[in-house]
Parts: C-alpha cells; structure tokens; sequence
C-alpha cells in the first residue's frame, strides 16, 4: 500500500459533504473508481445515499464489489455505504450486499411519533473500547438520516435508539461502518473521521 | 438572502442586512446550530432562479446539515444544489405552483432530502376560523394568499413525500411575541414527518414553550440569532434544563 486515503466512487452518491469534511481535517482524499488505487489506498471509504440495489449495482458494473470485499486496509462505509457491509437488506425487495459484515439490513418501522426516515440529530451510545470513538465521551450526537438499519448485534459499536436499538456503528476486523453521517455531526463526527484516519 | 448579504425582515417586510453568508454561517457552526437554513428571498418572486455559487462555499465550511430555499422549481436545479454539497432543498412557492414536483423530488432524491416550506397566516374574520397558505412571500407586492387551506396542505405535501416541513408563521414571523404555538399544535396533529417551528421567537422561554406545547422536532429562529440577543449554547442549556434533549 502505497496511496493516501481515498473515497470509493460508487456513481450516484452525493459525496462532496464527506470530502469537504476530510479537507477540513487536512485530508485530500480523491474520489475514485479506479481499481489500483483503491486497493494501493491507505484508508477506503465507501459513502453512499440512495438505494441499495442501485448501489450494489454500480459497484458491481464498475467491478468494484468483489475488490473492495478483498480489502485488507481499514475501510469506512457511511450511511448506505455501512449497509452495504452486510450481507443482506431489506431495501428493493431484498438486496445481496458485500457480505464482508454479518448480518442483514431490515427496514425502519414507522410509528405516528416516529417518522421513517430517521433523520436528526441523535444521542449514540459509544464502545469505550473502539478506536473509532477514541477522545470522545460514552454518548455523543451523530446526525442522521436513514430509512433501514442493522439490528444490533456483536460487531456493533456505537449504538442509537429509534423505537429499539439499532446499530448506529459496526466494526468487524477492518471493515467499519456508521450509520449516521459523521461529516455532518460537528466537531464529535469531525474526530471520528479523524479517528478512522489514524487506524 | 438577498445578493450575497443575509438580510431579515419583520413579517416579511423592511429587510436589514445581517451580515455575509460565509461568516454567519461559520459563527453558528462554532455556537452549536444543529442545522442551518438559507433562504434566497429574492428567487421566487422575480421568476428566476438563485446565484448559487455560496452553495460549495457553505458545504466547505459546515459540519453540520443545511438547507436551501429558493427558486427550486425543476429537478435539474434540485441536482445542482444537492450536488455542490446541500443536504436538502426546501421548495414553498413551486410546490403550491406545482404539487406533483414534489413527488418527483421524493422520488427522485428520496423524501429525507425534501423539505416543504409553507407560509401560513390566519384566515381574515369572516373567512374561516383555521389557518391559509401564502405564496410569493419574498416579495410583498406580489404575496399571495388563501389558495390552500394550511392543514389540508400539510397533509397533501407529507402524501406527496415530502420528508419535513417547516412552517412559518407570518403573524408572528420578526416580531419576537413567541411561536404561534395555536397553529403550530394544530400542524402537529396533522404531520406525521418532522415539523419545524419558525416565526416569533424573542426569547429563549419561546423555544422551551414550542417544544413543549407544539411537541415540534426543531425551532427556527433568525432575528433572535443574527443579533446575538439570543446565544445558542446558553439556550442549549435551557432546553436541557427543561428536559429538552439538545446536542452540545
């Protein structure tokens, strides 16, 4: 490995906000579909808004699926981009996803209080023990905006709650996932970036 | 906003200029705003569309989500803002002008990115005892008024897919008596997707008194902010003083 960080281009995904947000912590990471540098890269993040089909699509037609299931650097999915990590969602009538995180991606259960999507700032319980949230208190706000999530489970890290928990952070081996948007949640989503970035 | 400068007015009317896009926003990222919305007054009215090159700027500068307003009338410009970096756009006169864009917004970019700003005010005696939606709000010599009824309209647009609303309250909006927590009750009952409260703050009690009489997700507030009557991290504290969950 050879290269800096650098942002998965998956197509379609609006990512300026999370290159802004790695440029204002001194980080120039380029977004890229290329297969050499993603796999030189020291750090992968793979962002993502939209649908999960579509996404995995353009993964797949770019031949980035099973690269990026390969990776042995760390790797960041955000928002989309962490279901993407599972093995499965609900979204589309039921996706196959990379599969390099156990576990599936169910839908959102609306409630007359509880509006899907998710979206807002919300309290997330922190892994003390996770490198991701090092520097940062037990709970800390993360802005969010989702319409399914991971049940939580081992590999969870950070944890919200919206009408039961869910995984609001996931991490299993060097694939790590948020949830919610950490290039738009302040000063704590500015650290994990950081954080992420020092692994 | 209105040419570059940020600008507020008192019901809609008489606008001062409150400073420069980029340093009012930087100043409230560094206060604890939870999210930011810029409003391009001057574009719906005049029929054209806003000067949008700020829009990066802001992206750069922000950690946290904003919100555009103004003159989005068409998918292709909904793209370009969400593009250069927005999080979401808000769509008020157009929508009413043209319902199913929403649908096509929702669609389209999905409903967390799709606010719909509506300008309500109370039905003049003799008219109704209920609430009425306001278009062309920019600009006063052209505001109109009565085409919708303000709950029917909520519950159109949250059919249609928007995904929050922000309602503005025109009898209350710049003159700082507080939120018109009447309507506002009257619009949580009708809005099953987050509800913004705008218009009326004055003081910090107003924020305590909005959420916990109107049971609204946010509250907007200009004047109070741009003048720095009101600090942000002392009002942060309030609410939560009042069991008010806050980020801070």
């Amino acid at each position: 490995m050879s290269g800096g960080p650098v942002i998965v281009d998956s197509g379609g995904a609006n990512i300026s906000s999370l290159r802004f947000a790695l440029g204002r912590i001194g980080c120039k990471a380029p977004l890229t579909a290329d297969p050499g540098l993603i796999t030189r890269a020291s750090h992968v993040f793979l962002p993502g808004v939209g649908a999960a089909a579509d996404a995995m699509r353009r993964l797949e037609e770019r031949g980035l699926a099973d690269l990026v299931r390969g990776l042995q650097q760390p790797v960041l999915g955000i928002c989309l981009g962490m279901q993407l990590l599972y093995e499965y969602s609900a979204e589309d009538g039921g996706q196959a996803c990379l599969g390099v995180v156990p576990g599936r991606v169910e839908k959102l259960v609306a409630a007359p209080d509880r509006p899907v999507p998710h979206m807002g700032w919300n309290l997330t319980s922190l892994a003390g023990d996770s490198p991701l949230f090092a520097g940062l208190p037990g709970a800390a706000h993360f802005y969010f905006v989702h319409s399914y999530a991971a049940p939580v489970s081992p590999d969870t890290i950070a944890v919200a709650d919206y009408g039961g928990e869910l995984t609001a952070a996931v991490g299993h081996g060097n694939f790590f996932g948020t949830q919610f948007h950490p290039e738009r949640s302040g000063p704590a989503g500015a650290r994990v970036l950081q954080n992420f970035l020092g692994l | 906003m209105r040419a570059g400068r940020v600008v507020k007015g008192v019901r809609f009317r008489d606008h001062r200029d409150m400073g420069g896009i980029l340093e009012l926003a930087g100043r409230y990222r560094d206060e604890g705003a939870d999210e930011l919305v810029f409003y391009d007054i001057t574009a719906s009215p005049g029929g054209r569309s806003v000067d949008r090159s700020w829009v990066t700027r802001v992206a750069e500068l922000l950690d946290i989500p904003f919100c555009v307003a103004g003159g989005i009338r068409d998918l292709a410009t909904a793209e370009g803002v969400l593009a250069d970096g927005a999080d979401k756009i808000s769509i008020n006169t157009p929508a009413l002008e043209d319902p199913a864009l929403i649908d096509q917004l929702a669609r389209r970019f999905g409903s967390q990115c799709v606010v719909i700003g509506i300008d309500s005010r109370r039905e003049p005696a003799g008219e109704g005892g209920g609430w009425q939606v306001a278009s062309h709000t920019g600009d006063p010599d052209r505001t109109r008024y009565g085409r919708r009824a303000t709950l029917d309209w909520v519950r159109e647009v949250q059919d249609r897919g928007a995904g929050e609303i922000v309602l503005n309250c025109m009898d209350s909006d710049g003159v700082r008596n507080g939120y018109d927590i009447e309507q506002l009750a009257a619009v949580r009952e009708a809005c099953m997707v987050p509800l913004i409260a705008s218009g009326g703050a004055g003081a910090p009690a107003h924020f305590v008194e909005v959420f916990h009489r109107a049971r609204v997700d946010g509250a907007l507030a200009a004047t109070v902010f741009h003048s720095g009557q009101i600090p942000i991290p002392e009002l942060k504290e309030l609410l939560a003083d009042n069991g008010i969950e806050v980020r801070r």
